[in-house]
């Protein structure tokens, strides 16, 4: 089996087609800014005597024409080497390109599903909806999508295990194959070459982008409900509450982020037992949080509050406490009684030793390494999402219908979850999406620093440490987890700035 | 406008005691202390072996006793072993009992002994913290101008092509974290084996191998072209994007406003009104966002002194808290805290300085 070549069998059609799209764009770049120096503006419409408008191309307008042009050219090439690529039998016509294309043919599916539906359903989506109009907003949907669905389908999507070691590819270049494949069963390449351990980079940025998005929203999540639980009664009621929160979060807002994480995510630190207590505190605010939101609405209806609002916190709480403690209070009971009766025999002891060693049923099972990772990120992130909250109620609880809500005597936990917090939502969606780019960058940076996180992971940050050593001589392991993190981020931030632009129409 | 000062400094101070106090509780957790007598005595030491160690040294005292004497508001602890002789925390090796200091502390200019290092702290952090502060500099100096140049084209006609090209590229600067950034410029720029440079060589258009330098260890004693701009290219990206959207936010905000207006139909020049009405006042708000970000910098120089091998101040404290070197750890986070602090201070004064509105009243 030989190497294989970029292109494949397209290449020699489609390269020169693309060189020389990016040749017309980059003269086309120069000649407009050239223009706009001179100071040559686009040609104005003509009004016709018939009232008709009609429109003569300047030169600026041929060099604009020739640059949005360009850009499809590229686009419409790229297309074809993932078609070529889905299309055609044999590796070596695929090329790495193409069989790259290829191996991402679920993604592909999944995004033009979800983006036919949208475009055809987008009148009566709402805001969601609101974003397909705006193009900036579909590039950055399309980014996000494109790794949500690469989590989703990760094992259909990596042509190897993320820790498989194949010791002869070591930091071989993208496309080498692999030695007797086909009698092992393998994929026949390593599309994207081998890192410094003969692991293949592709399998391992496929597999990280499920690392990377199960940690970040969730993180993101829990930061806005801790931020929200004390953001709003800090803005709404204000006072000495009010000044002892703002002075926390000033607090962990002026402790330098790096320095948190050295402080906190070290194997010291979880044997001494900090996130678990930090975890108590932080978690619990969620659990609050949604008691609060059903009992204020709810107050007058009894069979909501019993049948709904109780059952609900009361498994939240148990996933707290089995998460949190690794305590199930049903077992607790139940072996406590059980040892009671028995007191004095064996059974009594065994029953001890049994709770001492039981896993709770309801609970994530959640290691203290990746605990103090979650927990630190959710920590730097509330008190910024704070600060928000607490400017926005500052600002909304002056309106009319929180004092129509006054007015009525409903309660202020009523009026803050009930009547602001439904009216800052947009803000907060928007700054949704940034934070969770921000938590990936975070995340990225603690892995880079080797904090916290498993040496074998393949998250994206630890990739780029591992790749990094090497990095002048061997370029291709870390290039790869660079470019999806810097793609995911990016897609994030530009589709928080398509949101911001939709919900400031109306 | 004195008082304003006053109260920001007393709240300043409480928020230095605070979080210089959890670092000290962070950093002298039983589990950091046990780790520190094994690599200080020896490996191999039991439990008994280890506390009375720790005794010895004066760790087994309350924690905010010890809080105190490393502050320096409490006297050092002395202690009186079995053959007679006096220890203390003042004491140091070969120094008379009688002529040490009873108050040796942070307060005193006693920054503690570095075990990494093997020397005091504060023969160490001086020189580091010039390095550090030629990179900081040298990075706000391009980064700065760059973000208010981006942010102001970019805000001062919203909406157009201009605009949306910068804002799109700014977008795309606070997406990229340094650790991608840094990455990228390296194989692009510095790599031996792919980028531009074994092109460029092969031109015979540059002289060595490589076109940058990838590590910056020879600016530590001579900054070059060469061997600083990735690093400071590094910093400067992620922090400007941050700046120019800042900027033009701003810039956007004054354009629309009655005065500008007014200007423009008296017929003043686009030029005039950008440069000589609109400015100022739009470069109040990314005055406070440029304080703040020198805070934000310092994550940034943490990675690029890693990922370039510089020898700084972030590089000392990764080494000090990967090698549990506490009271290099806490003197780096005294510095980290005091520029935070400090620069929050310099931000609140500045921007009611800047504001006539704020100043009169």
């Amino acid at each position: 089996m030989e190497q294989l070549t970029w292109s494949g069998s397209l290449g020699p059609y489609l390269n020169p087609v693309m060189l020389g799209a990016v040749v017309v764009f980059a003269t086309a770049v120069v000649l407009n800014i050239g223009m706009s120096l001179v100071g040559m503006r686009q040609a104005d419409p003509i009004v016709n005597p018939d009232h008709t408008i009609s429109y003569r191309m300047g030169p600026v307008d041929f060099a604009l024409a020739a640059m949005k042009y360009a850009v499809f050219v590229v686009l419409a090439a790229a297309v074809l080497f993932i078609i070529g690529g889905i299309v055609q039998p044999s590796f070596e016509a695929k090329g790495i390109i193409g069989g790259v294309g290829a191996q991402f043919l679920p993604v592909w599916i999944a995004l033009i599903a979800t983006f036919v539906l949208s475009i055809r359903f987008k009148r009566r989506l709402g805001l969601y909806g609101k974003l397909f109009d705006n193009l900036v907003g579909m590039i950055g949907f399309g980014l996000v999508m494109f790794w949500i669905f690469t989590a989703i389908f990760a094992p259909m999507i990596a042509t190897h295990g993320a820790i498989d070691v194949i010791s002869s590819l070591r930091n071989d270049i993208p496309g080498t194959p692999v030695p007797d494949a086909a009698a092992d069963g393998l994929f026949p390449y390593y599309l994207l070459g081998g890192d410094a351990l003969g692991r293949d980079v592709f399998s391992r940025m496929v597999m990280g982008a499920r690392e990377v998005l199960t940690i970040a929203p969730f993180a993101t999540l829990f930061a806005f409900m801790v931020g929200i639980t004390l953001g709003l009664p800090a803005g709404y009621m204000g006072g000495r509450f009010d000044t002892l929160i703002t002075f926390i979060a000033n607090l962990v807002l002026a402790f330098p982020v790096i320095l948190l994480f050295y402080l906190l995510v070290t194997p010291e630190i979880v044997e001494a037992g900090v996130p678990v207590y930090m975890a108590a505190v932080l978690f619990i605010l969620p659990v609050i949080f949604v008691w609060v939101l059903l009992y204020s609405r709810y107050r007058s209806q009894p069979s909501v509050i019993k049948w709904v609002a109780v059952p609900v916190t009361g498994l939240l709480l148990l996933i707290y406490l089995g998460t949190v403690f690794r305590f199930d209070p049903f077992v607790w009971l139940a072996t406590s009684f059980i040892g009671y009766l028995n007191q004095g025999n064996p059974v009594s002891e065994w029953m001890s030793t049994t709770r001492e060693a039981y896993e709770p049923l309801i609970g994530i099972p959640i290691d203290g390494n990746l605990l103090i990772v979650f927990v630190s990120v959710v920590f730097v992130n509330s008190p910024t999402v704070f600060r928000i909250v607490r400017g926005l109620v500052l600002d909304i609880k002056t309106r009319d219908y929180v004092a129509a809500a006054q007015t009525r005597g409903e309660g202020p936990w009523y009026i803050m979850l009930w009547e602001i917090l439904p009216n800052a939502r947009g803000p907060l969606i928007v700054d949704f999406c940034l934070r969770i780019g921000y938590t990936t960058i975070l995340l990225g940076t603690l892995g880079f620093f080797g904090l916290g996180v498993d040496p074998e992971s393949p998250n994206w940050g630890s990739t780029i440490n591992e790749g990094r050593r090497l990095l002048t001589v061997y370029a291709h392991p870390p290039l790869p987890p660079a470019l999806a993190l810097m793609s995911l981020v990016l897609g994030l931030n530009l589709l928080a700035d398509g949101l911001r632009e939709e919900s400031l129409k109306d | 406008m004195g008082l304003f000062i006053l109260r920001r400094l007393g709240v300043m101070l409480l928020t230095a005691l605070c979080l210089t106090f959890v670092v000290f509780f962070l950093t002298n957790l039983g589990p950091n202390l046990e780790k520190l007598a094994k690599t200080q005595g020896n490996s191999r030491m039991s439990d008994a072996e280890v506390s009375q160690w720790l005794e010895n040294r004066g760790y087994t005292r309350p924690l905010l006793v010890r809080y105190g004497e490393w502050l320096g508001v409490a006297p050092g602890w002395t202690r009186v072993d079995a053959d007679g002789d006096i220890t203390g925390r003042c004491i140091d090796f070969g120094m008379d009992p009688a002529e040490a200091p009873t108050f040796c502390g942070v307060l005193q200019g006693d920054f503690g002994f570095s075990t990494v290092s093997d020397n005091e702290v504060s023969n160490v952090i001086g020189g580091r913290l010039v390095l550090t502060g030629w990179l900081m500099m040298i990075s706000f100096a391009v980064m700065v101008p760059a973000a208010l140049i981006v942010g102001i084209l970019a805000g001062m006609k919203e909406g157009s092509r201009l605009d949306r090209t910068l804002s799109t590229f700014s977008i795309a600067s606070t997406a990229t974290p340094e650790y991608v950034s840094g990455v990228i410029f390296i194989i692009l720029f510095a790599s031996s084996t792919a980028g531009l440079s074994p092109w460029l060589a092969a031109n015979g258009w540059i002289d060595g191998r490589t076109w940058f330098l990838g590590s910056s260890r020879s600016a530590m004693e001579d900054i070059t072209f060469w061997n600083f701009t990735l690093p400071v290219m590094t910093i400067a990206l992620y922090g400007m994007g941050y700046i120019a959207r800042m900027t033009r936010a701003s810039m956007a905000e004054v354009m629309t406003a009655q005065y500008i207006r007014t200007a423009r139909l008296k017929g003043v020049s686009f030029r005039n009104i950008v440069l000589k009405h609109a400015l100022r006042n739009a470069l109040i708000a990314p005055f406070t966002v440029i304080m703040l970000q020198i805070p934000w910098l310092l994550t940034g120089v943490v990675i690029v002194e890693t990922l370039f091998n510089y020898n700084g101040f972030g590089w000392t404290l990764v080494q000090a808290a990967s090698n549990n070197d506490i009271e290099m750890l806490l003197s780096c986070s005294i510095v980290a805290v005091f520029v935070v602090l400090l620069t929050q201070l310099i931000s609140d004064i500045g921007y009611v300085y800047l504001n006539p509105r704020i100043r009169i009243s």
